[in-house]
């Protein structure tokens, strides 16, 4: 039985947190993620789950426990925002070198400066390369549904590594919106215990974890992480058809909407895919043949199948909520072109960067976009040679 | 199924070495045989020995071994010949050797 | 046929207008709705003017930015009206609510010409006598319930009244208090 109900995205992934009972979860309070811990807390408070809360004095420390806990065999958690995720940069390398199936809750906040609390993807973007899955959510239900499947993707015995979880600020992680949720017995059995093979605290066993690596066998080790971030594209798809069966609710590496025959597409991450859902809507209706691809799944980069979903379009538009700072645009916009080339697409593609700082985004902005991408595809360009939306400029109306 | 230690060397293929080049046995040090990268050699006079036992803790690799509460001989498979021993007996009953 | 209802609302920081947004998410959803409730914050200190949303529909809600053109809108502090231009955006056909000791003459033209409806309560008054305490988003909930239409007024009365028993099982005077706040907030408002 599906349960109607409405709570915010942090509230959200603290149920789905209390339905897995997690073993260890060390967490730091940053902005806007901390009600997760709180809530955590209170829930251990309670007695309602018997999570082990490990208070620590900074991000670094709370993904260095994190690690221990994990090496030791503990089904482990954390979550965290910008500056939070930045001060744990060196460690979250070692998370995933070591293989350990940890997940965090990222709530996606503007990294500083200047410093600000608001949603943007810059804190989770800057660690796209450390080696941890990716996983984005539109609105609360995606929060949940994708705090529930996380597990089942990082303990496969193909894959092993940490995810995260990714939500936009206040956006989704504040807003409280209609949910349907899961009963807990059908969650426990689709998340499962965690019996890892290896682990420190095994009592017949000894175990070296991150031993130090000479020449001859570092990039060995990197070769065979790579290989478990490959593999991790069929797990997920795996788990993701596993959880429709329990919840009906559809997931892959990315969503399409109205895409199939589009002309005109966006390709965005996260909250901002709800509004241009709306705006493609309106935009059929007048006879202009719009589409999104919302993407879910950031690492693995699924580049192979989103340049085939979307090389029939005559032109695309990629969302960055990320600046750069290449002086080319965003890495959605990097990544995914270069995906396009590979597969001799030939739609115009234009990058856009958009909602730094939570910088709100509306219909009608969406509208322009599209609007945009019309006349590009007729060969005027009037995106500029650096386009931003939603930004005030000298030169002219961006 | 992973490799044991013994097994495990230069010529590995990424395919066959452990997840995070984890390790799941103890005192596989004792594979790595450290002896060979010694110049100079700790010799032990036994005359001179009064089995005070100084010499095993500051050992870094464990290479003076004791039984019974008496030290042997060293271990040269694993010795680097760092000398320290002899810096710390205080009976000049270790002395280095140049050479192995 | 779609129908959304989107409302604004307007306080400080430490007001609770948050919490009215909220809550009012709360009744609706418990009435059967589609909502979005959310905050907007920008410095989050106690007295900074903050913006709270909400969205109510009978189909579900995906656009996630800031309402722009609202039906309606609630101001929890009349000091605001010198420092923020509540009024934008919002539709004539709508209403503005303000919580305020002043009458509605001596509050029209602080209002930048808004053509609609304009309601006024005295949310103080309000809570002082039912509820000793100055809380204003009991009353505020109620009066905006009110002006809204969004739901039947005997509706909103049980659903409070079985959510606050709920909350406050405990402390039943404090039911008794938010209750009475509420009935006599639907008087007030005018």
């Amino acid at each position: 039985m599906a349960i109607k109900d409405r709570m915010s995205g942090n509230e959200a992934v603290a149920h789905a947190i209390r339905q897995i009972n997690p073993d260890v979860m060390p967490a730091f309070p940053i902005t806007p993620s901390t009600e997760i811990p709180q809530y955590v807390s209170s829930m251990i408070a309670n007695g309602e789950i018997d999570t082990e809360f490990i208070p620590v004095e900074s991000e670094h420390s709370s993904m260095s426990a994190a690690i221990g806990a994990s090496a030791a065999g503990a089904r482990t958690l954390t979550a965290t925002s910008s500056c939070g995720l930045a001060l744990m940069w060196e460690v979250l390398y070692v998370a995933a070198s070591n293989r350990l199936p940890i997940m965090m809750e990222v709530v996606n906040r503007a990294l500083s400066g200047p410093i600000n609390i608001n949603a943007e993807h810059s804190d989770s973007m800057g660690a796209r390369d450390c080696g941890w899955i990716q996983i984005y959510a539109e609105n609360n239900q995606e929060a949940y549904d994708n705090t529930l499947q996380a597990y089942r993707i990082a303990e496969h015995a193909s894959v092993k590594l940490p995810v995260m979880i990714c939500q936009d600020g206040f956006i989704t992680s504040h807003a409280v919106e209609n949910i349907t949720l899961l009963e807990d017995e059908p969650v426990k059995r689709f998340v499962g215990t965690y019996e890892p093979e290896h682990y420190l605290l095994r009592e017949d066993e000894s175990m070296a974890v991150g031993p130090y690596a000479v020449s001859c066998y570092c990039m060995e080790a990197k070769r065979a992480q790579a290989q478990a971030m490959i593999n991790a594209k069929d797990v997920i798809l795996q788990v993701a058809r596993e959880f429709e069966a329990i919840s009906g609710r559809s997931y892959g590496f990315f969503e399409e909407y109205r895409l199939e025959d589009a002309e005109y597409a966006i390709v965005a991450i996260g909250s901002v895919c709800g509004t241009i859902k709306e705006a493609v809507d309106g935009l059929r209706e007048k006879g202009c043949k719009a589409g999104l691809l919302k993407v879910r799944v950031f690492r693995p980069f699924p580049g192979e199948e989103m340049a085939a979903a979307l090389k029939h379009c005559k032109a695309i538009a990629i969302m960055d909520r990320c600046e750069g700072y290449n002086s080319v645009g965003g890495p959605l916009g990097a990544e995914l072109t270069a995906a396009l080339y590979r597969v001799k697409a030939v739609s115009e593609v234009v990058n856009i960067t958009y909602g730094l700082s939570g910088r709100d985004v509306k219909v009608s902005d969406v509208e322009v976009v599209y609007d945009g991408l019309e006349k590009l595809a007729q060969g005027e360009n009037c995106f500029g040679e650096y386009p931003y939306i939603g930004l005030r400029s000298a030169d002219r109306a961006e | 199924m992973t490799l044991k230690a013994e097994f495990i060397n230069e010529k590995t293929s990424w395919q066959d070495l452990t997840e995070g080049l984890q390790i799941h046995e103890p005192a596989t040090s004792k594979l790595f045989e450290t002896g060979e990268w010694r110049t100079s050699t700790p010799v032990w006079e036994k005359d001179k020995c009064k089995q005070c036992l100084l010499c095993v803790p500051y050992c870094p690799d464990t290479c003076i071994l004791v039984s019974e509460d008496r030290r042997g001989e060293f271990d040269y498979a694993h010795c680097k010949g760092c000398g320290i021993c002899a810096k710390a007996c205080p009976f000049g009953a270790i002395t280095m050797k140049e050479g192995e | 046929m779609r129908t959304l209802t989107e409302i604004r609302w307007h306080g400080r920081g430490g007001q609770g207008a948050k919490t009215a947004a909220l809550l009012l998410a709360d009744v609706a959803f418990n009435m059967g709705k589609h909502v979005q409730g959310f905050p907007e914050y920008g410095p989050e200190r106690m007295g900074a003017p903050i913006t709270a949303y909400d969205r109510i529909s009978d189909y579900p809600i995906r656009v996630h930015s800031n309402i722009y053109e609202p039906d309606f809108v609630a101001v929890v502090d009349d000091t605001l009206l010198h420092t923020v231009d509540v009024t934008m955006g919002l539709k004539e056909d709508g209403a503005i609510l303000i919580n305020t000791l002043k009458k509605k003459e001596e509050i029209i033209p602080l209002l930048n010409g808004y053509k609609g409806k304009v309601f006024v309560i005295d949310a103080r008054r309000v809570c002082m006598e039912t509820l000793g305490k100055y809380f204003p988003n009991t009353p505020m909930l109620a009066a905006i319930v009110k002006v809204s239409g969004l739901m039947e007024e005997d509706a909103f009365l049980r659903e409070m009244e079985s959510s606050l028993k709920h909350k406050f099982a405990k402390k039943p005077e404090v039911l008794e208090g938010n209750m009475r706040a509420l009935k006599m907030a639907f008087q007030e408002v005018y």
